[in-house]
């Protein structure tokens, strides 16, 4: 009788404490989804609803053309105002995700009778799947260690820094939509894995194809899925779920991603895909030998195995060696060369200058990581000692990938993007499995102190200590255990590992029944360390909020500097871009580095010649080649190219940067990749990179030097640059193949036209020895209407 | 009513009496003479007057007359220049070297005169045209023979040259030479000295070699800018004069006597090139389309077949007749021409080939660059895009590929056949199994037997 009454007694508050629960984690989903998508509209609060930077404005423009002429279109884009003369095939060499994610989003709004303009759509896309991205982190995390980490993942995620740096309103790039898909890729392979479902391993390749559509990241995923099949073979922890979790996904994945045209044969002819199909070929070896072993006995296994091991050996020699010889004849050895940069951090800045070149490829400095995930560092290694406690499958997944994007977070900056959801994530867990710890511990204490103050009144209090603690156990084990003890059951169909899995789980929960007992800290140090874990998370809000507010949302494109006088406002590209529009013809060429390809194209609809699609590096070289010749080899170059007006990026005169003239040595280095007479010590005193008196005559001589310092000296009479923060080297100076046609308000943009070929050719001019008055007469006459004629 | 028809007429004349003043007439109409004497106007009145009957209309000024003014308001009030001012040290008015000079590149022609005594402003004006005059400003050309005799000069400073022209009558010419830069293109000497000339001072004694001798020595040279801009530039004023026109010319140790020199129809040949009545063409009417279409697409794709056509006339000096040449070409060009192909022509002024796109893509142009002696170069280029095939113009089935698709065919049928005869196929066994089960007991059952 006092059994069953007790019985019931926990069991109807459980369920109802179920439902608040489950009610109040999707209030807190929603609550989540709302803070993740609102941070992110700081840059547009501060400044405008504007894209950002300069990849976001391609994509921009690719979504433009897609929702004016329909995806067919859109697949077969030739462009031919990017690349001149090469032009791009837009639709085969651009990954459709975020494109056609926004292009539907418009659509829905718009069939909904929202109208929206397509730069709207754009600019929230990424702020609107941030919040998407922190719901796959809670699912994720549920799947691993419940739905207290998850919620606490969620959180974390929703203002990781890191993510925020690439996913502010504005910031429309691929990353945006990736890390989402990234996420909700990873929480289906898990999910899979827990249930060992195959409608769950179907959608996970749906969204391995989705994320396939939306970034060059994939790979990451097909090497880590991989890698932790392996690893749970290798454990010892094959099973069925692990099969259907992994080969369904394979297959399909890899027949889906051969369907996005960049990838195209990509997908089964490179070294990033091969360790699936490596892994692909043991998981069926492993899983004949479980089935064999299954059917015969053990004697007759043994023969087996020797005399399968003994054959297969030599099978395999001979197909690794040829698989070998077949990779190594590859130049790059059949990786592409971001990825080797991956694999080999020296490798980019030895052999390929145009990926070393761009800053989001360099490796990130310490502080960075403390800027971009802040206490999640801390956090980080409690959570990978939390997953271990115990090990799950999951879990150990969750152990891989924070290892693997660690290690790739410290090669290239851009990873600390895939870096900082796994952070947030062990971080989740950590703080989760601690406050669990600590709330139980002092709910313990705080039952004990009141039972002996106030006895009789309450539920709780009556109960006696041995009750509560029984009680807290079983809810706990509910929460971290029961819970996916319930889902499994609900989920996977009766199987015959089941029952095992099941005892396992049991086990474990026994296990860990006795474990929390122990774990009792003292009431005082638990209320401290709950009271320390809170002003940690304090911290980190107020840290993210700041990098939201402060670090992360300038568009790039408007530039803003607070000094003594009040706030300045730097719009001088737009300003430029929109002169070229106004001014220039239709088809006119603008030549410039790189960087401002997709901005011309995008903003000042004029056709360039490299953009930041960085796909020919011959063409790249021959800019900068132009760039770093003297003013008539670099005319001679850019008028085969049928350029009209070059662009330059000078920072002197307000102290930018990220200027021309910094970038000027990129411009050397990979243009003399190409073109072996430029040469960079040419252009270096001593190793050292100056453009004061003591650089070179090659550098004061080079195009970009004149074409940025000229006259620059009107401006202070001293010439002194901000940025360098010295005087130029070559002061007064004219330009014989270019003329100025506009500079910005604060020269950040200026934008030379290249003067067409003289129409006489002059004869030998013998001027110093006629009559000097004469000629300086003319001289002088020529020089008052020198800005008209533009022959001298 | 007939106010109305009136007002009718006149509007339906109104198209007509455009096109009598047609634009595209390249003759110059108004000419600025720059004269040192207006005394040269009547001492070179036959030039003068030969170019008044071809039309022109002449402004004669004194070079130093403050009141010249090539251009009002922006818009040029002249169409060509005649400087024969060659003593002058400066223009009056605003017109300066580079006033000049910008004239020419405006796309205005020039012919400038030179003299013994040409001043720097002349020789400046001629050498920013690739002309070097002789720098000694004394020096005047001389050949000892195949001067001209004459009763007076001794020196043998006029020459009659027959060098680079075909020409009834030798040429006179008196005055100072001048050489051409070789690499400069667009310079043309037309009127060369003999290997014996050189230039010097005849007044004083030769104490070292002059500097320009032979036939480097050019004394008439033409010049036409990359914009067609036509300039002539002569070492000699006299060449245009009424009294070298009607000199009678024996070439010295030749006994053939020419009754009249060369220099009239030398000078009217050439001022007929310099003010485009001659040798002036035009492209007009570009088309290119697919064979077998006629509208121009914005874009093509690789491996069409497509065709250019353009039509060129030549302008006759009085109306525009088809130009007939076979070596006009047609680059279709990406940094480097693809297809280089001679045009046809159909002798009425069209011209006109097919051929293939190359199998690149990228951004091409339809590239004319005719440049031949003494016509205006023509310079066409026309962009258009070149795509590769869309997703759906490859051909579906590949003969290559047959094994592939037998096989996923040959799969997919095999999948069928598997999952329609799984369920059967086990029953059946089972069947089997205890069809034999029974066997096994009818055939043991005799032998209990």
């Amino acid at each position: 009788m006092a059994t069953s009454l007790e019985s019931t007694n926990v069991v109807k508050p459980d369920i109802l404490r179920n439902a608040i629960g489950n009610v109040l984690s999707l209030f807190i989903l929603l609550l989540i989804g709302i803070l993740a998508f609102s941070i992110r509209l700081f840059s547009v609060i501060k400044y405008e609803s504007v894209i950002h930077e300069f990849d976001p404005y391609f994509n921009y423009r690719v979504t433009q053309f897609l929702i004016k002429n329909g995806i067919y279109d859109f697949w077969n884009w030739f462009d031919d105002r990017t690349w001149y003369p090469l032009g791009r095939v837009i639709g085969g060499t651009v990954y459709p995700g975020l494109t056609l994610t926004a292009g539907s989003l418009w659509r829905i709004f718009n069939s909904l009778n929202i109208p929206l303009s397509v730069e709207t759509v754009c600019v929230f896309t990424a702020p609107i799947f941030s919040a998407f991205a922190s719901w796959a982190a809670y699912l994720l995390t549920k799947e691993v260690k419940g739905t207290g980490a998850g919620l606490t993942a969620a959180i974390l995620l929703a203002m990781v820094p890191s993510y925020i740096s690439r996913s502010v309103a504005g910031s429309y790039d691929n990353e945006a939509v990736a890390i989402f898909a990234l996420i909700f890729t990873f929480y289906l392979y898990l999910k899979t894995l827990n249930t060992g479902s195959l409608f769950y391993a179907t959608l996970n390749s749906l969204s391995y194809f989705y994320m396939v559509c939306s970034w060059g990241g994939y790979t990451f995923i097909i090497n880590l899925i991989p890698m932790h099949v392996l690893l749970c073979i290798a454990t010892g922890r094959y099973s069925s779920r692990l099969y259907i979790a992994y080969a369904p996904f394979v297959v399909l994945g890899t027949l889906l991603a051969s369907l996005v045209p960049v990838v195209g044969f990509n997908a089964v002819m490179t070294s990033e895909h091969f360790a699936s199909f490596l892994v692909f070929i043991i998981i069926h070896v492993v899983a004949l030998v479980y089935h064999i072993k299954g059917i015969l006995s053990p004697k007759m296994f043994k023969v087996a195995v020797t005399l399968v091991v003994s054959i297969g050996m030599v099978v395999c020699f001979a197909v690794i060696a040829v698989l070998i010889a077949l990779v190594a004849s590859s130049p790059t050895k059949g990786w592409s060369g971001r990825s080797l940069s991956l694999l080999d951090p020296t490798y980019a800045s030895k052999y390929i200058p145009i990926i070393a070149s761009v800053s989001e490829h360099q490796p990130p400095t310490w502080p960075s990581y403390f800027m971009d995930i802040n206490v999640l560092a801390f956090l980080v290694p409690a959570g990978i000692i939390a997953c271990f406690l115990p090990i799950t499958d999951a879990s150990s997944f969750v152990v891989l990938y924070i290892v693997t994007s660690v290690y790739f977070s410290g090669v290239m900056v851009r990873l600390m993007l895939v870096f900082a959801p796994a952070a947030c994530i062990m971080s989740g867990i950590a703080l989760s499995e601690a406050f669990d710890v600590l709330t139980r511990s002092i709910k313990f204490q705080l039952a004990d102190i009141l039972g002996d103050s106030h006895s009789g009144v309450g539920d709780a209090a009556s109960n006696s200590r041995n009750g509560v603690v029984q009680n807290d156990v079983s809810k706990v084990n509910k929460q971290s255990v029961g819970d996916k003890n319930e889902d499994t059951s609900k989920e996977r169909p009766s199987r015959k590992n089941r029952k095992k899995e099941k005892e396992n789980m049991e086990k474990v929960s026994i296990k860990s029944r006795i474990e929390k007992r122990l774990l009792v800290l003292p009431f005082e140090t638990s209320i401290i360390a709950v009271f320390l874990l809170v002003l940690l998370g304090g911290f980190y809000v107020i840290h993210c909020v700041w990098a939201a507010a402060e670090a992360y949302s300038a568009p790039s494109i408007v530039l803003t500097s607070h000094s003594h006088d009040g706030l300045h406002v730097f719009d001088d590209f737009r300003e430029a871009y929109a002169w070229l529009s106004h001014n220039t013809e239709v088809d006119d060429k603008v030549a410039s580095w790189w960087d401002y390809g997709y901005q011309t194209t995008a903003m000042a609809n004029r056709t360039v010649i490299v953009d930041n699609n960085t796909w020919n590096n011959t063409h790249i070289a021959t800019v900068g080649t132009a760039m770093s010749s003297p003013e008539k080899a670099g005319w001679e170059i850019f008028n085969s190219l049928d350029v009209k007006y070059v662009l330059v990026v000078f920072g002197g005169l307000v102290g930018y940067p990220s200027d021309d003239i910094n970038k000027f040595l990129w411009m050397v280095r990979i243009g003399g990749g190409v073109f072996p007479h430029i040469k960079e010590p040419d252009y270096l005193r001593d190793g050292q990179y100056r453009i004061d008196a003591q650089a070179t005559p090659t550098m004061l001589n080079s195009l970009m030097y004149k074409l940025s310092y000229f006259r620059f000296v009107e401006t202070d009479g001293k010439g002194y640059d901000r940025v360098r923060r010295t005087e130029i080297g070559k002061k007064h100076f004219k330009l014989t193949h270019f003329e100025e046609v506009f500079t910005t308000h604060h020269w950040m943009v200026r934008i030379y036209k290249l003067k067409s070929p003289k129409n006489r050719i002059r004869g030998k001019s013998k001027k110093s020895k006629s009559t000097p008055k004469a000629s300086s007469s003319t001289s002088s006459k020529r020089a008052s209407t020198g800005k008209r004629n533009p022959w001298h | 009513m007939a106010k109305i028809s009136i007002f009718l007429t006149v509007l339906s004349l109104i198209p007509l009496l455009c096109t009598s003043f047609s634009p595209e007439n390249p003759t110059d109409r108004r000419i600025l003479v720059l004269l040192d004497d207006l005394a040269l106007k009547s001492s070179h009145s036959i030039f003068f007057n030969s170019l008044q009957s071809r039309g022109f209309v002449l402004d004669f000024k004194l070079a130093s007359d403050p009141k010249i003014n090539l251009q009002r308001y922006g818009q040029y009030l002249y169409d060509a220049l005649i400087l024969f001012s060659p003593s002058i040290k400066q223009f009056g008015g605003s017109l300066d070297v580079a006033a000049v000079l910008d004239f020419v590149d405006s796309g205005h022609d020039l012919i400038v005169a030179a003299d013994t005594s040409a001043s720097d402003l002349i020789r400046e004006i001629a050498t920013e045209c690739g002309v070097d005059f002789d720098e000694d400003s004394a020096a005047i050309v001389i050949d000892h023979t195949s001067y001209a005799v004459s009763e007076s000069d001794g020196d043998h400073t006029l020459i009659a040259s027959d060098y680079f022209i075909q020409s009834d009558a030798p040429v006179l010419f008196k005055g100072i030479g001048h050489t051409l830069n070789a690499a400069n293109s667009l310079v043309l000497e037309v009127l060369s000295a003999s290997p014996s000339a050189y230039s010097s001072n005849p007044e004083s004694k030769l104490s070292s070699p002059p500097s320009l001798t032979g036939s480097a020595i050019s004394l008439v040279s033409v010049v036409q800018g990359r914009n067609n801009a036509r300039v002539l530039i002569s070492g000699s004023l006299d060449l245009f004069s009424n009294r070298f026109f009607q000199s009678e010319v024996q070439k010295a140790r030749s006994t053939t006597k020419y009754d009249k020199s060369g220099n009239e129809q030398f000078v009217t040949e050439l001022s007929k090139w310099v003010f485009h009545e001659r040798g002036h063409l035009k492209a007009v009417d570009v088309r290119h389309h697919k064979v077998g279409e006629t509208a121009e697409p914005a874009m093509y794709r690789i491996t069409d077949d497509i065709e250019y056509l353009v039509e060129i006339y030549e302008w006759s000096g009085s109306s525009w007749v088809p130009y007939v040449s076979d070596d006009v070409q047609i680059q279709f060009y990406m940094m480097s021409p693809y297809v280089l192909k001679n045009l046809s022509t159909d002798n009425k002024g069209l011209y006109s080939t097919s051929f293939k796109v190359p199998d690149v893509y990228g951004v091409f142009q339809f590239k004319i660059e005719y440049q031949r002696l003494g016509y205006t170069s023509l310079s066409l280029s026309k962009q258009i895009p070149v795509r590769p095939f869309r997703h759906n113009e490859y051909e579906r089935f590949i003969p290559t590929a047959f094994p592939y698709y037998g096989a996923s065919f040959s799969t997919v049928y095999g999948g069928i056949l598997r999952f329609h005869d799984c369920v059967p196929v086990q029953q059946v066994d089972v069947g089997k199994l205890t069809l034999l089960r029974e066997l096994e007991d009818t055939s043991t059952f005799p032998e209990k037997f």
